[in-house]
């Protein structure tokens, strides 16, 4: 049986040795590097941050599952240059007319794609549906764009910001694996009905909200910023 | 003998606790491994993720290309990082544009892409992705006011060397298609953080402007 009172006895000097060497804390000067972490947690969550962002970038996967290859692998890339430069526009403050009913439309025809497992055998189809993703995928990165904040590290915000849009691909993709088994096609499908109805919410949202954009720059006062 | 010993050692316990509590101030910025400019150079490049990502890209680009690509890579990409080092170490100031965005940019589309592209062009690449990124280093170093650059810059080579060897023998050694496609997806990420990055170099100019 262990005396609490005699081993705390017993030990007191050195406790009480620890805590007067805890408590002789110096300063950190760790000032230069601030933010580095909260940068990548900032960027990575960025993407997580909006349903109709998860619900457009998972349905992505989800379609690019149900066509199989090459478009489960041409759509996740695609969709991350794309909004990349959506993103790039959306920092330097071009403005792209409608952001908010783009994001939503996204929802919608991704939705109505999953949901009708739309697809076809024609050569240009493949390209269709690229056309189609990169398009949305430029709304949705305008958005991120334009609401990136200050003070961040941008080589860390990006590179989490980038990892979280690829990560929601994969989850897409994921779910989408269910597709080789009868219910799990109409799992997907019911899934795309509920991606559509999410996007039909948004685009009231959006007329409800109104769509606010940044403040619009021409390319060319831009230039002359520089 | 045996309680004294006990004691002694109870003593000794304590005055070791005190040693390592004893906290010293984190000059945490000066990102010094402690173990000299060698492994200085190494921790660099391993933890400088605006140099290593650029160069984890060459590596999947050149491994992509093949063996030739590949064993070309392993010994240009160094010596031009030493090469723009020693010539960065002599300019007057550190560059102030992010100039590594481009490198995102321009070889993680070539990874995306996947463009059949010769040898001699992969190894273009290598020279002026190592003497842009060597000559920032350089310059960093010079103000930095280090005296032991050059043994720095060994370090760094070094890492290129394992960093490139590794990674391009690794996409050489894919033979399942679906490894060559999240290579390019990769490729697509690097491309989408330059793109980013660029986008955030111009803002920031614009906030100076302002």
């Amino acid at each position: 049986m262990i005396d609490a009172n005699r081993l705390l006895k017993r030990n007191l000097t050195a406790l009480l040795a620890v805590a007067l060497v805890l408590c002789w804390a110096q300063s950190a000067r760790a000032h230069v590097e601030t933010g580095k972490a909260a940068g990548f947690a900032n960027g990575f969550k960025h993407p997580w941050s909006g349903w109709d962002h998860i619900l457009a970038m998972i349905a992505v996967g989800i379609w690019g599952a149900q066509l199989g290859a090459p478009a489960v692998w041409l759509l996740p890339v695609v969709f991350p240059m794309v909004m990349a430069f959506g993103g790039f526009l959306g920092l330097i403050r071009i403005h792209l007319p409608g952001v908010e009913y783009g994001i939503a439309l996204s929802a919608v025809l991704l939705g109505a794609m999953v949901l009708g497992e739309v697809r076809s055998r024609r050569k240009g189809f493949i390209f269709f549906a690229a056309a189609l993703v990169g398009a949305f995928g430029l709304f949705h990165g305008h958005a991120h764009g334009s609401e990136m904040e200050e003070g961040q590290s941008a080589m860390l915000y990006s590179i989490g910001f980038v990892i979280a849009t690829g990560t929601l691909h994969a989850c897409g993709i994921a779910i989408g694996l269910v597709h080789r088994w009868p219910v799990g096609r109409v799992a997907l499908r019911a899934a795309g009905a509920l991606i559509l109805v999410g996007g039909l919410y948004f685009v009231w949202d959006a007329y409800k909200g109104g769509d606010e954009a940044p403040q619009p720059q021409t390319a060319v006062s831009l230039m002359q910023n520089l | 003998m045996n309680r004294r010993l006990v004691k002694c050692l109870h003593n000794v316990s304590i005055a070791i606790a005190v040693i390592l509590f004893f906290p010293h101030a984190a000059d945490a910025h000066l990102v010094t491994t402690g173990l000299g400019p060698v492994y200085d150079g190494i921790g660099h490049l391993v933890l400088s993720v605006d140099d290593l990502i650029p160069v984890m890209a060459l590596a999947l680009l050149a491994g992509q290309r093949g063996p030739k690509s590949g064993r070309w890579t392993l010994f240009i990409l160094p010596i031009a990082w030493l090469i723009g080092g020693l010539f960065g170490m002599q300019a007057k100031h550190e560059t102030e544009f992010p100039f590594q965005c481009i490198s995102f940019i321009i070889i993680g589309i070539l990874v995306a892409t996947n463009l059949p592209l010769p040898a001699p062009i992969i190894a273009i690449v290598a020279i002026v992705l190592g003497i842009a990124h060597g000559y920032a280093n350089g310059t960093a170093i010079q103000d930095a006011g280090k005296a032991a650059g050059l043994l720095e810059f060994i370090g760094i080579m070094v890492s290129l060397f394992v960093i490139v060897t590794l990674l391009a023998a690794l996409v050489i050694s894919l033979r399942w298609d679906w490894t060559k496609i999240v290579v390019r997806v990769a490729g697509s990420w690097v491309f989408a953080i330059g793109l980013l990055l660029l986008g955030w170099a111009l803002k920031s100019s614009q906030v100076i402007q302002k």
